[in-house]
């Protein structure tokens, strides 16, 4: 089957079949491969990825189901060499050890402060639920703070 | 300084000069300890100037999170005199030799294993920055005319302060190149002129990690490679007995169906490198070599053994209280200070098998072309590895060409080779480029698993509450005996620690091991064997100045007794434990924790260290408890890890060690039931999330000019038994049986 996927910007065409997990087309199909496998049940969320501005765990996204929706990766994130404040914050608290599930959590969370700007402990407690083995939760609560204050001064 | 680099060697670094630019290489051989074979270290390094001006080091030290990649070389910047800021890092694959066609199976010296990757660098590391500068020296003198030493460096330029003149590095590169090296090691900077060392740097990977580049091996490929997931055994030790590939080869994409021979019965796992026996789909993509997969149907013969783990545990547990087991010290007179004693006390802890679940799960690309094998892929002890792959394969192990990528999480499950293995059998039968990826369900399944043990633990107290007498009983499987061939009064060697506090003070002291088989693969998993004992024995000092009426602090510090160094029998942590250091972190952490204050009720603190790989490590943990679950409040740590490298390392591996020894303590355990693992995914093989994870964590370094020792393991074992004292203060309930789960319900 062939699809017509918009992904970063760009409409790009897919031959797979509609079953294919949406996070296999992305890196396998056409090359991005920011967004990674963990555990192929929505349950690690490294494979995290924005459909409609909305966060959603690519593994468990069939490709026929994505139609003309926006999919952004994180590769899409940056603006050029302008990082996005969840990037930067990333970078400021360095927070990644492995950073292998670095990106789902950049995506998870950056889907987080459109809708709360200004999250409380609690409420990053209850809305991220990716997995980090390397246990860099400490670093990123703090980058979480740190980028809902550079969304509000940018 | 005990460590590396030894005058004799000197004269191993090379320097070579190519399209103007300067090359300062660092064979493996030179970071050999003193007295252990050149071989017995494989770590390679370089710094190479261009001419204009970048600065790039390369390590051979497998990055897996724990920063190598970063602190290495800060030590060459160190005294090469460069901005750390502009440096570039990358990986470079092992240097090895090849001795009678093979590289011999090596000790875990090497590579990223033992948490030694810093401290054996330190000083050749250093000295391969210091070379470069000086070349780089001379070659300004010459062209200036000058005394070299009139000369001055900082920040990537030569200086002549008397005469106002500066050059590059990169200037000065190509004319450094044709330089010779000096022959004596050159004396190194003194510790009060450190601008590196000993300040915080960020990790160099950060931004190509943030922004989603290509760094792991899951990310890369190679042209007509081939896509291949295995079908394997799901009984430990089980074969194929009928394969029907009619659904799978009916599949548009999938090429080819083939065999993956597993360990021949009695076969030691490092011998054909991977642990089950299994079926290969092997296709154009990914995606179609998984539904070619699911598509196989197989009948599977069970292992000859078809073991559940409850059984083998109650078998672990007759053998610790009743039989002898393999005495591995005895001193003093053990039963007679337990028949002399004024109290005795006894506790049984039982400790479950753990999957690592790294979060890349194994994979590797092979391909084997005009007899050379080219791999991608990650592995902890590179030489070990190549070993193994290149019998699997059929090559001459000179003929591998091995490209190291960074790790998505190591904690020991890369040492196994299992992916490599596969993916160098199925390129030798295709003849094309195959990358073998491992879904999660494999991961959990095959990995090799940390033991699980029986611990029973005995201490004999004289009137004065003092340790007479100390008695250690596990019965485990060796967590290397799979795969190495040790012989059978060698292997208990990552399992018991005699010489561990406090059982190193007691003057009558007996450690015994009982060799407890099981089907179930068995490696390393970061702190392998301290993270089980210390948990045991820092629970059951609890245990004792609870029932003495001590307090748990007091209690330690009495014991440890006057600062005295202590001969500690182990490679990785020795030679010696200093009393001294250990109550030094004992009562940092507790002063800065407030130890002995009051908490409201549901609220409990903990205390425990443990020695590690040299390093020194106290945790104070506050817990809150309610409805049957528990979450850290605050976790306040005291390290003493010798001369410290990467100050922001150190905290980094402090934060993540807590919250992984925190994470497999609440909810991971590997159980075998009728022959086959019972966990397969996140489901049901629990990870914490940030919800449960300790986020508020205060790290205090003891300041120290003592050998640089390591961080990626020590901060993991004193954290459960400070947990497990923590839950105790709160709730009055011991926990003597891992995962805690739901063991808080009154």
């Amino acid at each position: 089957m062939s699809f017509t996927v918009n992904v970063n910007g760009r409409r790009r065409r897919v031959d797979a079949a509609g079953e294919t997990p949406l996070l296999w087309v992305l890196r396998e199909e056409l090359g991005l491969t920011g967004s990674k496998f963990g555990c192929g049940i929505g349950s690690c969320g490294a494979c995290t990825v924005h459909v409609d501005g909305a966060a959603v765990r690519a593994c468990t996204v069939p490709l026929e189901s994505v139609g003309s929706a926006r999919v952004t990766t994180i590769e899409g994130l940056a603006r050029g060499e302008r990082l996005h404040p969840v990037q930067q914050a990333w970078l400021d608290e360095d927070v990644a050890q492995c950073g292998y599930c670095q990106a789902g959590m950049i995506m998870a969370v950056t889907d987080l402060l459109a809708r709360n700007p200004d999250p409380t402990d609690t409420d990053i407690d209850q809305a991220l639920t990716n997995i980090c083995r390397c246990g860099t939760y400490p670093r990123i609560r703090k980058a979480i703070h740190r980028a809902a204050r550079l969304v509000k001064e940018a | 300084m005990d460590a590396t680099f030894s005058p004799s060697r000197r004269g191993f670094l090379k320097v070579t000069g190519a399209a103007g630019a300067l090359m300062v290489s660092c064979p493996s051989d030179l970071l050999a300890a003193p007295g252990r074979a050149a071989r017995d270290a494989k770590i390679g390094l370089y710094v190479r100037i261009d001419r204009d001006g970048q600065v790039t080091i390369g390590t051979a030290t497998t990055e897996l999170g724990q920063g190598t990649l970063t602190s290495i070389p800060m030590l060459i910047a160190e005294e090469l005199d460069v901005d750390f800021a502009k440096v570039r890092t990358e990986l470079i694959p092992t240097p090895f030799t090849v001795d009678k066609g093979r590289i011999r199976p090596l000790s875990f010296h090497s590579g990223a294993g033992g948490s030694n990757a810093v401290w054996r660098s330190y000083d050749p590391a250093r000295q391969a920055g210091a070379v470069a500068r000086h070349l780089l020296v001379l070659a300004a003198a010459e062209r200036w005319g000058v005394d070299p030493a009139e000369l001055t460096t900082r920040d990537g330029m030569v200086l002549h302060p008397g005469k106002r003149r500066r050059a590059d590095y990169g200037d000065l590169a190509e004319a450094a190149a044709k330089l010779t090296p000096p022959k004596d090691p050159l004396p190194l900077k003194p510790r009060s002129e450190h601008k590196i060392i000993g300040r915080p740097q960020t990790q160099k990977d950060a931004r190509a990690i943030v922004t989603g580049q290509p760094l792991f091996g899951l990310d890369r490929s190679l042209p007509g490679m081939l896509h291949a997931v295995v079908a394997r055994s799901p009984f430990l030790g089980g074969t194929p007995r009928s394969v029907d590939e009619t659904a799978a080869r009916a599949i548009p994409g999938v090429v080819a169906i083939l065999p993956i021979a597993g360990p021949k019965p009695g076969e030691l796992y490092g011998v054909g490198g991977v642990t089950a026996a299994g079926v290969a789909v092997v296709a154009d993509d990914l995606w179609t070599a998984m539904r070619g997969r699911e598509a196989l149907k197989i009948e599977w013969e069970p292992g000859p053994v078809r073991e559940t783990t409850s059984d083998r545990m109650a078998k672990g547990w007759e053998m610790v209280r009743t039989g002898q087991g393999q005495v591995v010290r005895d001193t003093g007179n053990v039963d007679q200070a337990f028949a002399a004693a004024a109290r005795t006390m006894e506790a049984e802890y039982e400790f479950p098998m753990a999957a690592h679940a790294t979060m890349e799960p194994p994979n590797a690309i092979a391909h084997l072309e005009g007899g050379r094998l080219r791999i991608i892929g990650c592995n902890q002890l590179p030489p070990i590895m190549l070993d193994i792959v290149a019998r699997v394969a059929g090559v001459e192990v000179g003929n591998i060409d091995y490209e190291p990528v960074r790790a998505g999480g190591g904690f020991g499950r890369r040492i196994f080779p299992e992916a490599i293995c596969e993916a160098a059998s199925l390129t030798k039968q295709t003849g094309r480029p195959v990358k073998v990826v491992w879904t999660r369900e494999d991961d959990i399944a095959h990995d090799p698993f940390r033991p699980g043990g029986c611990h029973r633990v005995r201490a004999a107290l004289d009137k004065d509450g003092k340790l007479a007498g100390w008695r250690y009983d596990l019965a485990s499987k060796s967590q290397l005996s799979d795969w190495l061939p040790l012989p059978p009064d060698q292997q208990w060697g990552f399992e018991v620690f005699p010489d561990d506090f406090p059982g190193i003070t007691a003057p009558n002291l007996r450690v015994a091991w009982h060799r407890l088989p099981t089907t179930a693969p068995h490696g390393a998993w970061r702190a392998p064997g301290y993270l089980a004992n210390a948990w045991v024995v820092q629970s059951f000092m609890d245990e004792i100045a609870h029932a003495l009426g001590r307090d748990p602090l007091e209690l330690r510090l009495d014991w440890l007794g006057e600062a005295r160094e202590m001969k500690y029998q182990n490679r990785e942590s020795g030679p010696v434990f200093h009393t001294g250091r250990a109550a030094a972190v004992l009562k940092l952490a507790a002063e800065k924790a407030g130890w002995g204050t009051p908490l409201p009720a549901g609220r409990g603190r903990g205390i425990a260290s443990h020695f590690a790989f040299g390093t020194y490590v106290a945790h104070v943990v506050e817990v809150t408890v309610a409805d049957g679950d528990f979450t850290v409040d605050r976790v306040v740590s005291a390290i003493d890890c010798g001369l410290v490298v990467n100050p922001n390392g150190v905290v980094m591996q402090n934060e993540g060690g807590i919250n992984d020894a925190l994470s497999a303590a609440r909810g991971q355990e590997i159980t075998v039931r009728d022959g086959k693992v019972e966990q397969s995914n996140f489901h049901d093989y629990e990870m914490m999330r940030i919800d449960r994870a300790a986020t508020r964590i205060e790290t205090h370094i003891v300041p120290s000019e003592a050998t640089p020792r390591g961080m990626g393991e020590p901060p993991l074992p004193p954290l459960t038994p400070a947990l497990c004292n923590a839950l105790f203060a709160a709730t009055g309930k011991r926990i003597r049986r891992l995962p805690i789960r739901g063991q808080l319900t009154a």
